[in-house]
């Protein structure tokens, strides 16, 4: 965790709307419009932005609040409670346990399957990695050289090849071996492409096909996104029974906003948060510091 | 491609059509809504209230508000300004007169600078130029691999070595003139614009190989972080121009929209597809009106003319008209409509698309089973189609793999086509031939259908040459 704080620190020099703001006690539209705009600085999006406002205030009406803190502490509250009514626990269940790992291009599918393979491998658990990436170019080499560096095995296949007939044999093998869990890799796919998405049901069939059982689908998010990422969200969840999200490039600047849309509109649970290039820069989310973060409340704290 | 917005913009302007007059009120509440649908689409939020202001006040200027048709002047205005933003011209590339010219990219983790490197490399080799690659990508594993399997894929060549980002650039540099190649672009690692030992690194590249293009690399779907980004890059670099990657989604493309307006740095190409060729250089007037739902009918041109094979297309027309065209034909033309890329890019190039017709609807697959279908037919039933009968359907359907229905369907709409085309240029019959003979030089595959010839509504010479 001191990882992420001392990301806090960061954007705590450059962003600083919400500290201005509880120094100026006035509660008037031009403070509603910078909480606005804060809002959608942030990603979130106009539509769960003024959803947002309008409860923000009736709620403050309702209860009389007369400062910009308690104003502001509300929204918190709030904001951490839309995240925090969902199940975050990683499913195991299977003999071996699949996690599929979904998601558009660049959004580091292959860097969080390496970061839960160095993650699960110090809890002794026996990993298998499937490399069902076989659409880009080099993209198992690169699944190769982290599994190295964490004593994972690795199946493969050809370039080409069937990804649903790599993810398969992989899980075979993990069962034949006792390994627990299998982490699938999978190319990106940009969510408009249906066949691509068809490709995606079809690994997610077939794994389940043989002795092992899908636990986990995890979409892969950049917190970068804008307001494709609900796109992205809906698309991915129509196709798979998506059980959770891996938010990822938290470490940068960006605030990975949408996912307040996508927690209200589709309830998929965000799981694991990305913060950095090493493999043990994946941590659990915690929805208190992902708000924080959000409104820049460190300043004061 | 930003659909979202044009779809949003479309529905204001529709109900602005309808109104006679336009007070100031009105036109400030339209212009709210004009905003609202830039954040939607991930306009920066200062950009989209500077869109807004300026489009007001040049709306209240010019009096609009006292005119009888006004909603014509808005959209005009409305178009003017997204030009602008957008970036004006083209960007115009100049080769340096003491080769290599030298091209670096920088950009975020994850948003294709790999991919698009070779993409530009490949772009610069139709264009007659012989590019290098230096891989200085040393810090994602299997990065170099990456862009060596996809560069040996179009036989480009690729420097890279395991040592130090800067000397890989450096010497990445010799080799390329030692070799006497012209063109250099160098790929690096992704990197966050708030870490400042890489930016710094990447900044030490750019004094290494002094570049003369350096480009950011920005994923469509980048929301209001991007204008950040860039302005970041830009104060390190001094960005020459911006390659913006995976706009074959359903993107709004928010990014692309803004970032010219914040660090005054146009988009110079755009990546429209998971395809080495699926990349065009960039032009900020016909994108405006592509938004505005007035489609983008040059770049459709464009492909259809780098796409069509001339003497192909000419026979073709040729037997369409005689009425020999035969599902034969038939299979070669559509080959050649896919070789034009994604057809949901296609789609959405076109002008007027009916409201309600999403281009990301179009299913490709559709055009694969038709191939299926004809090539599982013998030479004799694609010549003479209605040989065909209940036997032959099953086994074409069999061996095609789909139902007969779809067989019977395929060949109840050849039969249709044939009849309109016959339909229309019968009576025009003679008159285009004579002129198809009478044309020298290169034409443009559109004009030989003789439908738009003989009606003369689409005499593309009004527009000028159209290659780049």
């Amino acid at each position: 965790m001191k990882k992420i704080s001392s990301e806090l620190e960061n954007t705590r020099k450059t962003f600083s709307f919400f500290s201005r703001l509880k120094r100026n006690p006035q509660i008037d539209n031009n403070f509603w419009s910078e909480i606005e705009e804060a809002l959608i600085q942030a990603d979130v999006g106009i539509i769960a932005t003024s959803r947002i406002i309008d409860g923000l205030r009736a709620k403050s009406n309702e209860m009389k609040l007369s400062t910009t803190q308690s104003i502001l502490d509300l929204l918190k509250d709030q904001l951490k409670e839309s995240l925090e009514k969902f199940n975050t626990e990683l499913n195991l269940d299977g003999n071996p346990a699949v996690w599929v790992f979904v998601g558009v291009n660049g959004v580091g599918k292959t860097t969080s399957v390496a970061k839960i393979a160095n993650w699960k491998s110090k809890e002794n658990q026996r990993i298998v990695l499937a490399a069902g990436d076989t659409f880009r170019a080099a993209a198992s080499e690169q699944l190769e050289m982290w599994a190295d560096s964490c004593g994972a095995e690795l199946i493969k296949g050809a370039d080409g090849a069937d990804p649903s007939s790599v993810i398969f044999d992989a899980t075979e093998y993990a069962h034949a071996k006792n390994a627990t869990l299998v982490l699938a890799d999978t190319a990106g796919r940009l969510h408009t492409k249906s066949n691509l998405m068809q490709e995606l049901e079809k690994i997610v069939r077939v794994a389940n096909k043989g002795s092992g059982t899908v636990a986990e689908i995890l979409l892969v998010l950049d917190a970068t996104v804008g307001q494709n990422g609900l796109q992205q969200a809906k698309f991915f969840a129509e196709s798979v029974d998506l059980t959770g999200i891996i938010l990822t490039k938290l470490d940068g600047s960006s605030k990975g906003g949408i996912i307040f849309a996508i927690a209200e509109e589709l309830a998929i649970p965000i799981k694991l948060i990305g913060i950095g290039e090493d493999k043990e820069d994946l941590i659990p989310f915690d929805p208190e510091l992902f708000v924080e973060k959000i409104l820049d409340f460190q300043e004061d704290m | 491609m930003f659909d979202t917005l044009t779809d949003r913009l479309g529905n204001i302007f529709g109900r602005l059509r309808n109104r006679g007059k336009l007070s100031e009120s009105d036109i400030n509440a339209v212009m709210a809504e004009v905003r609202t649908a830039l954040l939607e689409a991930d306009v920066n939020l200062k950009v989209a209230k500077q869109f807004q202001d300026k489009v007001t006040e040049r709306c209240l200027e010019s009096q609009i508000h006292t005119a009888l048709n006004p909603a014509q002047q808005v959209i005009k205005i409305v178009n003017d300004e997204l030009i602008e933003m957008l970036g004006g011209q083209a960007l115009n590339l100049v080769y340096s007169e003491k080769p290599p010219t030298v091209i670096l990219l920088a950009g975020l983790q994850g948003v294709g600078k790999t991919t698009n490197a070779v993409k530009l490399a490949k772009w610069f080799k139709s264009q007659g130029r012989n590019p290098i690659l230096v891989g200085a990508d040393l810090q994602r594993p299997a990065a170099v691999e990456q862009l060596r399997t996809l560069a040996s894929g179009i036989d480009i060549p690729v420097f890279s070595e395991s040592s130090e980002p800067i000397k890989v650039a450096r010497n990445g540099l010799s080799e390329a003139i030692s070799t006497g190649r012209d063109v250099l672009i160098c790929d690096t690692a992704g990197r966050l614009s708030i870490d400042e030992n890489l930016m710094s690194e990447i900044r030490e590249i750019s004094d290494e190989i002094k570049p003369h293009y350096t480009f950011l690399v920005i994923d469509a779907m980048t929301g209001q972080e991007a204008v950040n980004v860039a302005k970041s890059f830009n104060d390190k670099l001094t960005l020459d121009g911006m390659i913006i990657t995976k706009l074959d989604g359903d993107s709004r493309g928010g990014a692309a929209l803004s970032a010219k307006t914040v660090v005054g740095k146009p988009i110079a190409f755009a990546s429209t597809g998971e395809k080495i060729e699926d990349f065009e250089v960039f032009h900020p007037d016909r994108l405006a009106s592509r938004i505005l739902g007035m489609g983008d009918v040059l770049t459709l041109i464009e492909k259809a003319e780098d796409a069509f094979d001339q003497q192909e297309a000419q026979r073709a027309a040729d037997r369409l008209l005689s009425g020999e065209f035969n599902l034969e034909d038939f299979l070669e033309q559509m080959q050649q409509l896919k070789k034009m890329g994604p057809l949901q890019n296609i789609v959405g190039m076109m002008p007027d698309l009916p409201q309600g017709v999403n281009p990301d609807d179009v299913d490709e697959t559709r055009l694969t089973r038709v191939e299926a279908i004809i090539t599982s037919m013998t030479y004799e039933e694609r010549d003479r189609p209605e040989i065909i009968d209940g036997s032959r359907r099953s086994r074409i359907a069999k061996g095609s793999g789909v139902s007969i229905q779809e067989v019977s369907l395929l060949l109840k709409q050849f039969k249709e086509i044939k009849r309109m085309m016959k339909g229309a240029v019968k009576p025009n019959r003679k008159k285009k031939k004579k002129s198809s003979k009478g044309r020298k030089g290169k034409q443009n595959p559109r004009a030989k259908t003789g439908i738009e010839k003989k009606e003369n509504v689409f005499d593309l010479s009004e527009f000028g040459s159209f290659k780049n």
